[in-house]
């Protein structure tokens, strides 16, 4: 069974219509890459994948897990293994690290008839998965994200997604400001996630990153639709000619 | 296209919590009939057997208090009080032997997490916040009172060993009557105000605190404050005074049973700082807001003032606000003493149709004194939340420096927020610096949590926290777990 299919998915927000019919399977162990033009769709479909509720289906289905997607909250999405590492992390002034992240795997954790982890065993997992990205201790134990810089927020994605394990990751634009050293690390992170049951999409405008996480598939999405998918070499032919002769084509 | 709960229905939840404390404990208790005469006031001074001073200072209270019309200001409703239909007076019998506490009380204070009994902590119950991961590990010197009396105070004979004073109010007048006449009402003044003059001429019973010179108390001093009969108010009088270099962290919980009516709770505290000593006074007010419709709760009506009479003293108020169905009461700093301080941290959440107006005065009198005002507040449901705060810098100070900051969170759509900032600077070296910013919870904040598995009415409690933090990291960590608590307690109790 595939892990994600979307069909003919069709999202507005604000009384716009901005997705205009996504296909898309994804199966257990498949790296996708998701490239297209700023303001081409691509965080709305993260948002519609993760149920944002800024954003409304108006049309289409998805199924993951074999399950109707669109009537989970939010949150059942997180546990049932969704993780979307954001485009702009937001600020929670005021909530530890600790007690944010502590929250969610205790959550998680219940959901699959857990017990919830002892303060100790919470800090243990910390540490461990904190090596991991090589996140600072002190931003460990500050408020999510407030005062991170740019390339520290896209780190502390990775550290989140390396203590949730998800199943599918969404990955947004996550080696944008991220330094050399940074890139390879978070890289490296994701790699270590991969295995024959977990999936991740990977929206991205550079070849760098691609080259770390080798995707097999590769889609473009122009105005709402993927108009064109293939293996690496697609990445490879953006990366050397722009999108001009994508849009040329769907147009044309 | 999100088919759950939406945030509305949690915030829904928030306003329809549950109130924990509301339970009544089963004691005799003497009760004087209702109403309010020269009679009642000379009944009640003979029933706590004060000298012929205290009588004089309750009657003339009464005799000013009768003459003065109900004031009408501040932005709470409030249905008139009819004071012929109230029990000034009513204190659980003793039953046990002298000195001891009846079982039924200390059982009603074990449920409340209070122990009356030394080397007990206060409040050390593990939460699931952070908080708890640091146990609430220092002793804490309790005074326990109920309705009109005090209960028991603990560690009285240990503090005393260093010459602090710690006791019921009642027993100050009759033990150090020198004490109390040197300072009662000089901070507030029996006719400040109605309420002020309705509690002088009618008190109960409240704490009695006095630090000499050069000691820093060595633990937290804490009144817990108990309304249990019906019918009655309870009238706090509670003085504190830190002489020079003294030191000294005062903490005040209150809690009543749920009941319909509305119960009036007019208290005055006065807290005297000499030079160079600090006080700071933390509250955690939790008094019955009243059900769902806006039906019973407390009238909390209160005059807190500290008065920063010698060079270099500070004070610092911090106050949790989530219980009475009304709120009325601006602790306030009269900052005399040159280089004196002044500070006041706040937190005040209403639900339903509860109303909160509070805030803060800071009179600036002598030179480079400074006030620092931090306000938060968080309304949801159909409540109304008002900051109130004056700065006010004298004409003589030179070189006063104050920073307001004025912060509300709004829940839903049908709450108020307002704020009422006066300023009346007569001195124009005076830097004073206000902002002030009104928000609704964060939506991306919210999905932000729920993305990451958090259900939405956790989030709200966490993003909520947050806000409140600021404050509520001011308090002794004894407290601060309980009012993190109180503020996610609602949201808590609505899953499941
Ligand atoms: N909440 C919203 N309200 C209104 N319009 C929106 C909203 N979110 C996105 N849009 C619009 O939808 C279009 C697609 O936005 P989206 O963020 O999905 O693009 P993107 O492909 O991720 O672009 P980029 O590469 O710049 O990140 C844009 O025109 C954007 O302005
Ligand atoms: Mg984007």
């Amino acid at each position: 069974m595939s892990l994600l299919e979307i069909h003919n998915l069709h999202a507005s927000a604000a009384g716009k219509e901005i997705l205009r019919g996504i296909d898309l399977t994804i199966n257990p162990g498949e790296v996708h890459a998701v490239m297209g033009p700023n303001g081409a769709g691509k965080s709305t479909l993260s948002a519609i994948l993760t149920g944002n509720p800024q954003y409304e289906v108006t049309q289409g289905e998805i199924l993951y897990k074999g399950r109707n997607l669109l009537e989970m909250k939010p949150e059942e999405r997180a546990w049932e293994g969704i993780f979307l590492s954001f485009q702009y992390p937001v600020e929670i002034p005021g909530v530890s690290m600790v007690n944010f992240m502590r929250t969610a795997v205790n959550a998680q954790r219940e959901y699959r008839g857990l017990p919830a982890l002892t303060a100790t065993e919470f800090l243990r997992l910390m540490r461990e998965k904190r090596a991991v990205v090589q996140l600072d201790n002190k931003l460990a134990n500050r408020s999510v994200n407030e005062g991170f810089s740019g390339g520290e927020k896209k780190r502390n994605e990775i550290f989140q997604m390396a203590i949730l394990e998800p199943t599918l990751s969404i990955l947004d634009e996550t080696d944008s400001g991220l330094d050399v050293d940074a890139l390879r690390i978070v890289s490296e992170g994701v790699n270590r996630l991969k295995s024959a049951e977990r999936s991740s999409i990977v929206i991205t405008h550079y070849q760098k990153l691609l080259e770390y996480v080798q995707p097999q598939f590769v889609h473009i999405v122009y105005r709402g639709r993927i108009v064109k998918s293939g293996g690496p070499e697609l990445g490879d032919r953006i990366f050397a000619e722009g999108f001009d002769w994508v849009k040329q084509e769907f147009e044309g | 296209m999100n088919n759950g709960q939406s945030s509305e229905d949690v915030l829904k939840d928030l306003t329809s919590s549950e109130y924990k404390y509301g339970f009544t404990t089963d004691v005799e208790t003497d009760i004087i009939p209702k109403g309010l005469n020269e009679d009642v006031v000379r009944l009640i001074s003979a029933k706590k057997q004060e000298p012929d001073w205290m009588l004089q200072f309750r009657l003339e209270a009464y005799r000013y208090w009768r003459q003065q019309p109900v004031p009408q200001w501040g932005h709470v409703k409030v249905d008139p009080i009819d004071y012929d239909n109230i029990s000034f007076y009513a204190a659980p019998r003793k039953k046990a032997a002298a000195g001891d506490v009846d079982p039924e009380i200390l059982k009603t204070f074990d449920k409340l997490g209070i122990p009356l009994h030394e080397r007990d902590m206060l409040l050390g119950k593990t939460t699931g916040t952070e908080l708890s991961a640091v146990e609430a590990s220092s002793t804490m010197a309790v005074d326990a009172i109920v309705d009109s009396a005090s209960q028991k105070t603990t560690y009285r004979d240990k503090l005393a060993e260093l010459g602090i004073i710690f006791c019921s109010f009642g027993e100050a007048v009759r033990e150090y009557p020198d004490l109390v006449r040197k300072y009662l009402g000089k901070v507030v003044p029996v006719r400040d105000n109605y309420y002020s003059a309705l509690n002088s001429a009618v008190f109960s019973d409240g704490s009695f605190v006095y630090i000499p010179k050069g000691v820093r108390c060595p633990m937290e001093l804490a009144s817990y404050f108990r309304i249990n009969s019906s019918g009655t108010g309870q009238f706090e009088r509670t003085l504190i005074i830190a002489d020079e270099e003294a030191y000294v962290s005062y903490l005040e919980g209150c809690t009543a049973p749920m009941r319909d009516e509305n119960q009036l709770h007019a208290a005055v505290v006065e807290i005297y700082v000499h030079e160079r000593a600090e006080v700071k006074y933390s509250t955690v007010q939790n008094w019955y807001p009243g059900d769902k419709f806006g039906k019973g709760g407390v009238y909390n009506l209160v005059t807190k003032r500290a008065l920063c009479a010698g060079d270099f003293s500070k004070v610092s108020w911090t106050q949790v606000e989530t219980g009475s169905a009304i709120t009325w009461k601006y602790p306030s700093c009269v900052l005399k003493g040159d280089n004196s301080q002044g500070e006041f941290y706040s937190v005040a959440v209403t639900n339903n149709y509860q109303e909160a107006d509070t805030g803060t005065k800071m009179i600036h009198i002598g030179r480079n004194t400074r006030s620092r005002i931090i306000s938060k507040g968080i309304s949801a449901g159909h409540s109304q939340n008002s900051y109130r705060g004056m700065v006010k810098v004298l004409p003589g100070a030179e070189g006063v420096r104050n920073y307001t900051q004025c912060d509300s969170l709004l829940l839903s759509k049908t709450c108020g927020a307002h704020t009422f900032p006066i300023m009346d600077i007569q001195n124009p070296t005076a830097i004073i610096e206000h902002e002030a910013t009104t928000s609704k919870i964060n939506e991306d904040q919210l999905f932000y949590c729920q993305q990451r598995g958090i259900k939405e009415e956790d989030a709200v409690s966490l993003i909520v926290g947050g806000y409140a933090k600021e404050v509520v990291q001011k308090l002794p960590m004894e407290f601060a777990v309980e009012a993190q608590k109180l503020l996610s307690l609602s949201i808590e109790n609505s899953v499941g």
